[in-house]
């Protein structure tokens, strides 16, 4: 029973990731450990091997459909170690409450964004 | 289409500054780099939603290959065969997912991404 409600939570997770482009890893990690067993760290560690096969299946059927630039898409993820460090410092320095605070600050804000400029557009776009 | 194909040094500066985000990011919240990767292409370079969720699927095989591949290598904390099984539902979603988001609006793919930084921000808060 815990196997088949993992395998939908995953597969909801790949859903969420196909139309949205994200990873699907913020449903994934909660299969692994709430249903599967898996320790936090052992759950995301996980998470991260299974992101990258949706990912690259994805990119591959949105390829297919003429939605990729791979271009952009090498810069952005070669340049992303860099930003990996630049967070081990961020989370050293600030507390992880005002990271948080933060971070939930800029999602509503780009949120606000996208909503207005969907709003701003022909409804066929 | 590809706005950027000819990518002069400004639009590579953003980019770059778009990779280094989503690293940070996903290193200090443990959310994918998509969060931050898909609205960034669309608000700084206008891409349309279906090129932004597409090229960010792509920038997160490398991100999460490297992330893998630390985690992997230096802890052996992944599961590998867990994964491979798990895999397999995820991935008839993500075909799903993409097939569907090939016949909805892209404002409705905007507004779905919206709602999902909704979510993330009241998760965040509540923590």
């Amino acid at each position: 029973m815990d196997e088949l409600l993992a395998a939908l939570i995953a597969m909801a997770g790949g859903f969420t990731g196909g139309i949205v482009g994200v990873g699907g890893g913020v449903l994934f990690v909660p299969a692994l450990t709430i249903f599967l067993g898996l320790t936090q760290v052992e759950g995301e560690s996980t998470s991260l091997l299974m992101i990258v096969i949706v990912a690259l299946v994805g990119a591959y059927r949105q390829n297919v459909y003429g939605n990729v630039n791979l271009r952009a898409a090498l810069i952005v993820g070669a340049l992303s170690p860099l930003g990996v460090l630049l967070g081990v410092v961020i989370a050293n320095s600030v507390s992880e409450r005002v990271l948080q605070l933060s971070f939930a600050a800029l999602a509503l804000f780009i949120a606000y964004r996208l909503i207005r400029r969907s709003l701003n557009q022909p409804a066929g776009a | 289409m590809a706005p950027d194909s000819a990518l002069p040094s400004r639009p590579l500066l953003k980019l770059a500054a778009i990779g280094t985000a989503a690293g940070v990011f996903s290193g200090l919240f443990g959310v994918g780099g998509g969060t931050i990767i898909v609205p960034l292409l669309i608000l700084w370079f206008g891409y349309g939603e279906r090129l932004a969720t597409g090229t960010s699927l792509a920038a997160i095989v490398l991100i999460g290959l490297l992330g893998a591949l630390a985690q992997g290598g230096i802890y052996g904390n992944v599961h590998v065969g867990t994964a491979l099984l798990l895999s397999v539902p995820a991935i008839l979603g993500v075909v799903l997912g993409t097939a569907v988001q090939q016949r909805i609006s892209q404002r409705a793919v905007s507004l779905l991404f919206a709602a999902l930084l909704v979510a993330i921000a009241i998760e965040l808060i509540l923590q």
